[in-house]
């Protein structure tokens, strides 16, 4: 098992308040791994302070590592999705080349290849002479999942990639996720929908203020206690012919 | 979009046409063949005296000007992704500007040769340290400009002080003319003075593209892609700062290139802000050239200044731009 990223006791304090609190977890390649949480739960602070964007306490491999080395070793999606200008799709993509580029900025077979696969996983060929400024919400939003991917990196960490998105794009996209886990790439991703994250995910991590709650397969982690303590929400999960299939159904608290 | 290739062959085409043209339109009224001559190989003793020490460090500080107004412009849009970003905003023009009226007002100008440039420098160092100490190594673009805004507007209070307590209504009325900008009567002391600081300038400018190209998709994703912020955005200032302090010492304040020519060149570019450096460079230094010899062509016996001509032609075409703007819907 390859580790893409290994935290421990990773711990952001905003004043004195800890918004991630002694968080340790690894991942390891080929694991698809969705981040649940209610809002304020920590989901953003860790994704962010994982990768160094954020001073913390504690360690995260990834943020021990230099600049130039973390671009290639993960891509990072924020949740704002930011596109200052109305460049085309197509250069909006190759923006995810930019760790991999020689001195010179110029553009390599291998990385035109890399623009030309992630703008075909996300099924945004017909897109890649439009103006990014153009498109609409939900087609940015897979713009830019597409300049993540062109990346390349072992490793993708995504904030609330899929909200926003139509059904049949949430799906799309969870299944890009998937089948990059199945290549052997590994995917964080956080999630509101934890139907989708249920169906999808090969794991599981739940945050609750800052700390760790749970981290397991699905069905592990969206126990009834779980679910009622952290989200205060009552929920039918089953198992069915379909596969697993989650709906919350009403407020507990 | 155009090729890039040829949209910078285009370019410098026409600089370098404007450069001449620069070099052949004065006062003077020489001939064609007489300029060159005498630029060329030192023949008439008054052609020689017109054309190297009045035409040419006039065209070629007109050059280096256009050219570090575009290209500060073109990297304050791209770092702020904001395309009403200019040079000026960070208060070094301002703080320049205040240096050069304290030379003016205080006769220090009058009785020390480069006296005012060099205020003027000073002014913008002062500015600089000011702005790098107020809004921190770390830290958003907003908290820049909060202290670009703070900086200029109290250099800019500072100057209508001085002019308010100026005993002396010719002096104040020199200093309001000085503030227009110009490049008349410049000689190559002022080119050598500002070239340094210009080079600099441009150094530290033209390898940000690919930095700013990322900032495309925000400042989080730009840090996630290896860019380090920190270090662009000193680069940024300081290049700007010593692009536009060199340019305010030996002109004084010329206004609208580093608005109008990066937001004109833009969709020649593909809007991509990287690209958008070295013709922004280049169209700044024609806007520049072109708008120096206008003054000299519009009214040569009134010594129209530069920065008033730049300000009529650049307001109009920045209100036809956002017209268009708002028409499309995009910028």
């Amino acid at each position: 098992m390859v580790r893409v990223l290994t935290l421990k006791d990773l711990t952001v304090r905003r004043g004195e308040c800890p918004v991630v609190d002694r968080v340790s977890l690894s991942v390891a390649a080929g694991e698809f791994v969705g981040l649940i949480g209610p809002n304020g739960a920590g989901k953003t602070t860790l994704m962010r302070a994982a990768l160094g964007l954020l001073p913390a306490t504690g360690q995260s491999s990834l943020a021990a590592m230099p600049a130039a080395a973390r671009a290639h070793a993960a891509a990072w999606l924020p949740q704002t999705r930011e596109v200052a200008w109305p460049v085309s799709v197509e250069t909006l993509v190759a923006l995810g080349r930019t760790p991999h580029l020689p001195a010179t900025g110029r553009m390599r077979p291998e990385d035109r290849a890399a623009v030309e696969a992630a703008l075909a996983r996300m099924v945004l060929g017909g897109f890649r002479h439009r103006s990014a400024a153009r498109l609409s919400g939900g087609e940015q939003a897979r713009v830019l999942i597409a300049r993540a991917l062109a990346q390349q990196a072992p490793l993708l960490l995504a904030d609330e990639p899929i909200a926003g998105l139509d059904p049949a794009h949430q799906i799309t996209t969870m299944e890009v996720f998937a089948g990059l886990a199945a290549e052997g790439h590994a995917a964080i991703v956080s999630l509101h929908d934890l139907g989708l994250a249920a169906r999808h995910c090969t794991r599981l991590i739940l945050l609750g203020q800052g700390r760790l709650v749970a981290d397991g397969r699905p069905g592990d982690v969206l126990t009834r206690a779980n679910l009622a303590n952290v989200f205060g929400v009552r929920a039918f999960y089953a198992r069915t012919v379909d596969g697993p299939v989650f709906q919350p159904l009403e407020v507990v608290r | 979009m155009l090729n890039f290739r040829l949209l910078l062959v285009f370019l410098s085409v026409l600089v370098l046409a404007l450069f001449a043209a620069s070099l052949l339109i004065g006062p003077a009224g020489l001939g064609v063949g007489t300029s060159l001559r005498a630029l060329l190989a030192g023949q008439g003793e008054a052609a020689v005296l017109v054309m190297r020490e009045i035409r040419l460090p006039r065209a070629l500080l007109g050059l280096m000007l256009g050219a570090s107004l575009g290209l500060s412009g073109a990297a304050m849009q791209g770092y702020l992704r904001n395309p009403l970003a200019e040079p000026g905003l960070i208060g070094v023009s301002s703080s320049a500007a205040l240096g050069a009226v304290i030379a003016l007002q205080s006769g220090l100008a009058a009785a020390v040769a480069l006296a005012l440039p060099l205020m003027a420098l000073a002014g913008a160092v002062l500015s600089v340290l000011l702005l790098l100490a107020l809004a921190g190594a770390r830290g958003a673009s907003l908290t820049l400009i909060l202290a670009g805004i703070a900086i200029s507007a109290f250099a800019g209070a500072l100057t209508s002080l001085v002019l308010n307590l100026s005993p002396n209504p010719y002096a104040a009325a020199e200093i309001v003319f000085w503030m227009l900008g110009s490049l008349s009567d410049r000689s190559f002391t002022h080119v050598w003075l500002a070239l340094p600081f210009m080079a600099l300038g441009w150094a530290l400018l033209a390898p940000l593209g690919r930095g700013l190209d990322a900032l495309t998709l925000g400042e989080d994703a730009a840090a996630a892609l290896g860019i380090r912020l920190s270090r662009l955005r000193l680069a940024l200032v300081l290049g700007t700062a010593s692009c536009v302090g060199a340019g305010v010492a030996v002109a004084g304040a010329v206004g609208f290139v580093g608005l109008v020519v990066p937001h004109l060149l833009r969709p020649a570019v593909g809007a991509r802000p990287g690209r958008l450096l070295p013709a922004s460079a280049l169209g700044g230094a024609a806007m520049l050239l072109a708008a120096d010899i206008a003054t000299r062509l519009i009214a040569p016996e009134r010594d129209l200044k530069l920065g008033v001509v730049t300000a009529l032609v650049g307001a109009p075409l920045f209100l036809h731009l956002i017209y268009k703007t708002r028409k499309d819907g995009v910028w």
